[in-house]
């Protein structure tokens, strides 16, 4: 990578916007990626994401202009139109969420790659920023999508902070809730419908194909360094950020370098170094756990085999077919060195 | 017949038939729990049972009946009534202890938005108390055993400090003491005036903890005090010929 | 047609056929989204392979691209196996991270080369005809093969399959292992997204392994008759798919798979059973013999009783039952002509098979 200076990010009109978005697009993926995870949602980043092309682009037509809002207003509406799909096909057939979730995802960007493929023939240059939608590219971030993601972002972190119990019991206990007399329907549409404002915020920076790992892999990382509802929202947050800055960084300063794979890369690298390292949860500690068990284990073990045999010193003179009661099966060349050892 | 002045009677079910795709679940029943039972719903597999209670809390919808709680519609009424699901019907990895859960159990008297206050956390603690978890209330929620977990849903109940109390099997797949502790804490709400219904799958420990029963087999077989209506007769009603066994061990009014 | 038309359409049925027949077990067997997830990975494979071989026409290519698939499904396995992340996410976080690791390595590398990460997505199919092999398209030969060696396959293992997919535990007791027959389907996912790749592009290979065969999967019970209905449905949206892009001059896959997408729909409507329609009049006509049912069993209850004058009107119904008047009044009609209740004004009776009928379901 060339040499970098870190006050570009102050001065450069571009990197500035650039990292900023990223800013805003990892923590408003990241806070909401710790609900989808613990919701069972992981998937619908990845749904969601791809069933807004033809909502992006549907918005383009209407309002003939490529700005962010009617465009995420447009993802938004082509995103819901996909639950309510996915959920009327699992309520009333026996095909099941995954399938359904596969139809959503792939007709839907099928449908909105036909649309595109039909207004990159009209004439116009408007158009030219939607391919964007799908691989992101963090240079053709304008302040003003900046500003639009961050207007976008503030809703969404304050709608959560206000309805933060209310969040937290319908995402641990919905029927419970619903007995509590809380609207819980009501609740939830809310919840999902953050989530794919998260999605969609996120698209032009990650790209359609990648969108997923941004609602799945923050949480995940997260859940594994606390057991509290806050922090893991918050640590969410920040990974999110973390991603989305570093791959904002490297791919405005490194030659052709598309955002979302390195901001997809960052955070990927962030959820394997929580699973194997996170204090407790962490996969490398259980192993150590567990092999120290297995030593505890077995020194008990070869203790009890020593009482036991300092107990009866004559075993090994005993004839083969004799039976011996013993708590512990010892072969004999045990017995043997240990009674050698214990020898009074 | 519809009971009008029944503003005493804490659970009041008419001609309730839930049905599911083809099959009714429950047909046609009837049940009047008294003020101050402690009643147990038994029934074999697949009898309605929490459904009944599903129903009744507006959980599922009615295909026909009625149900009032202190003579009004539930939906009036939920301040009065508190749930105890089944254990399995939550992801116990869910990051948060046992006080927070506790507490939860206030959310529904403060309404939207307002956080619970130090006299909420306070009432939450003491529920805890009394179900034998308070050295657990920090303790993270999947770290806790079974009966645990049972005792963290019971106490979040407690701590809506209802009228009537409506549990889902709060006695499956716990262990002796939490079982003990369990059935301390609802005669101790019985002895303060409170009903509680129990959706139950134990027919032996029924004479011993209930003083009413509720015998359901999709319809009500009977109902009433455990002394007049907990007979073999009526228990072959409900489960068929396979109770025989267990009244040979004794399982008599 | 012209022979160009032929070609085009004849590839692309080729590729709905050789995706259908593993999109049914897929689909069958819940892991739908592995072909969103394999799909995308086989450009990680095609990548590294290239890196290898340096020649992208080589077929040795097929077998990095099935390496993978592989290579996706074994290290979503071992996320599931830390007990820390749940199947959904396990894939979620496996295939954008491969993918995202080839394209990076195509745009620092490859900008040059016909690895244009646009046709990854959509493939071209209108430059099929281009492509020879002797005097035929590549992309026949290609998919020929492959949809060959599926079917090949598919009639090799089929008991396998079935028994795998329905009961994981038997077919492990019985010897075949589940674990293998899981591979060799992802195997076979990869091979046939590779091979398809050059044309349709991953989004329609994911589109033709799922909604083809999710509309058969309303369509039948049996497997067999699966497979064919998912062939034929996959088959019709790429030739449909065809002549609509045609006529609107627009991309033909995103087109191919809009049609997919709107087959499965018009099966979801009309399905005789299973469809949105037939359960509607199911379940309007269940409604309406459920009501009766009550009507009878109500007015057995309180028959010869001293409310019965007031307890067996319709007014009484709508009280008592909690039902609006309309449906009180069309399930007594309904009962009338069964010729189960009698109406004489407001008071209803039961007739002789009335009372039966009630007794029956009372028995029940």
């Amino acid at each position: 990578m060339n040499g970098f200076d870190l006050s570009l990010i102050f001065l450069d009109y571009t990197i500035r916007n650039v990292v900023l978005g990223a800013l805003v697009l990892g923590i408003v993926s990241g806070t909401l990626s710790a609900f989808a995870v613990l919701r069972k949602q992981s998937l619908l980043g990845d749904t969601m994401s791809h069933a807004a092309l033809p909502g992006v682009i549907i918005a383009f037509l209407i309002t003939g202009v490529r700005a962010p809002l009617p465009l995420l207003i447009g993802a938004m509406i082509a995103g819901w139109i996909g639950t309510l799909i996915m959920r009327l096909i699992t309520a009333e057939t026996r095909i099941k969420q995954d399938s359904a979730q596969g139809l959503v995802l792939s007709v839907f960007f099928g449908f909105g790659m036909a649309l595109l493929s039909w207004v990159t023939r009209q004439p116009g240059a408007e158009h030219s920023g939607l391919d964007n939608f799908l691989f992101g590219q963090a240079a053709a971030t304008v302040a003003e999508d900046v500003q639009t993601m961050a207007m976008v972002g503030i809703l969404v972190l304050m709608l959560i902070v206000v309805f933060w119990k209310e969040f937290k019991l319908i995402s641990f206990d919905m029927q419970y809730a619903k007995t509590l007399g809380l609207r819980v329907g009501l609740m939830d549409v809310l919840l999902t419908t953050l989530i794919v404002v998260a999605v969609v915020v996120g698209l032009q920076m990650v790209g359609v194909v990648l969108m997923s790992a941004m609602i799945v892999a923050p949480g995940v990382a997260a859940r594994q360094w606390t057991n509290r509802l806050g922090v893991m929202i918050g640590l969410s947050a920040m990974f999110g950020a973390a991603a989305g800055v570093t791959g904002a960084l490297v791919s405005s300063t490194a030659l052709n370098m598309p955002t979302g794979p390195v901001i997809v890369l960052a955070i990927s690298a962030i959820v394997v170094v929580s699973l194997l390292f996170a204090p407790e949860r962490g996969v490398i500690w259980e192993h150590i756990r567990q092999l120290r068990r297995r030593g505890v284990l077995h020194a008990q073990i070869a203790r009890q085999r020593l009482i036991t045999d300092s107990k009866r010193p004559a075993i090994s003179s005993q004839p083969a077919n004799q039976p011996v009661a013993q708590p512990i099966p010892v072969q004999s060349g045990g017995s043997a060195n240990a009674k050698g050892v214990l020898k009074p | 017949m519809v009971t009008k002045n029944a503003n005493n009677i804490p659970l009041v079910i008419e001609d309730l038939t839930v049905a599911y795709r083809e099959e009714p679940v429950l047909w046609d029943v009837d049940l009047t729990v008294p003020q101050g039972a402690l009643m147990a719903i038994v029934g074999p597999n697949g009898a309605g049972k929490s459904t009944l209670i599903k129903a009744a809390l507006d959980l599922v919808d009615k295909a026909a009946g009625r149900v009032t709680i202190y003579g009004k519609p539930y939906a009036e009424q939920r301040q009065m009534v508190a749930y105890v699901p089944q254990r399995g019907s939550v992801d116990w990895d869910f990051p948060t202890n046992a006080l927070d859960v506790v507490t939860m159990g206030r959310y529904g008297r403060l309404g939207w938005i307002k956080r619970p206050t130090k006299s909420d956390r306070q009432i939450a603690y003491e529920s805890l108390v009394k179900v034998g978890m308070e050295s657990f209330a920090q303790r993270q929620i999947s770290q806790l055993s079974g009966g645990q977990q049972q005792r963290v849903f019971l106490a979040r109940a407690l701590a809506q400090d209802a009228q009537l109390y409506i549990m889902d099997e709060p006695f499956q797949g716990v262990d002796a003491t939490t079982e003990k502790a369990i059935i301390t804490v609802l005669k101790d709400l019985q002895a303060n005036g409170r009903t509680v219904l129990v959706v139950h799958h134990d027919l032996e420990t029924v004479p011993e903890y209930f003083d009413h029963v509720l015998l359901l087999n999709v319809k009500a077989i009977a109902s009433g005090r455990v002394d007049e209506v907990f007979t073999p007769e009526n228990l072959r009603a409900t489960y068929g010929s396979r109770v025989d066994a267990l009244i040979r061990q004794g399982v008599e009014a | 047609m012209t022979q160009f038309q032929i070609e085009i359409q004849l590839v692309a049925v080729l590729v709905a056929a050789a995706c259908a027949i593993p999109g049914v077990f897929l689909v069958l067997r819940r892991v739908a989204l592995m072909s969103d997830a394999i799909s995308h990975t086989v450009l990680f494979g095609i990548v590294i392979g290239f890196f290898i071989l340096k020649d992208i026409n080589n077929p040795l290519l097929i077998l990095f691209a099935a390496g993978a698939g592989v290579l996706t499904v074994s290290l979503s396995e071992l996320l599931l196996r830390t007990g820390r992340v749940r199947e959904d996410a396990a894939i979620g976080l496996v295939f954008p991270a491969l993918f995202s690791i080839a394209v990076i390595l195509i745009t620092q590398n490859f900008q040059n080369i016909h690895l244009d990460v646009d046709a990854v997505l959509l493939g071209e199919l209108a430059f099929a005809p281009f492509n020879r092999v002797g005097d035929v398209p590549r992309g026949v030969v290609v998919m020929g093969i492959i949809l060959l060696i599926n079917i090949v396959l598919i009639g090799l293992f089929y008991k396998e399959l079935k028994l795998a997919t329905f009961d994981t535990g038997m077919a492990a007791a019985l010897g075949f292992s589940p674990a293998l027959i899981h591979y060799g389907l992802m195997t076979s996912v990869s091979v046939t997204a590779v091979g398809a790749f050059d044309h349709v592009g991953s989004i329609l290979v994911i589109a033709l392994m799922i909604a083809p065969p999710a509309a058969a999967y309303l369509l039948t019970d049996r497997l067999g008759r699966m497979l064919v209905y998912s062939v034929i449905i996959g088959a019709a949206s790429a030739i449909s798919g065809y002549w609509v892009a045609r006529e609107l001059n627009v991309n033909i896959s995103g087109t191919m798979a809009t049609m997919a997408g709107v087959l499965f729909v018009i099966v979801l409507l009309t399905a005789p059973e299973r469809g949105l329609v037939a359960r509607a009049i199911q379940r309007k006509r269940r409604g309406e013999r459920f009501a009766v049912e009550m009507l009878l069993v109500h007015l057995k209850r309180h028959e010869y009783t001293s409310e019965a004058a007031s307890e067996n009107t319709i007014n009484h119904l709508v009280e008592e039952l909690n039902w609006k008047p309309k449906l009180a009044q069309a399930t007594v009609q309904r009962a009338a002509r069964q010729g189960w209740i009698e109406r004489r004004r407001d008071a209803l009776t039961l007739t002789e098979s009335g009372r039966q009928t009630a007794v029956n379901l009372l028995a029940r």
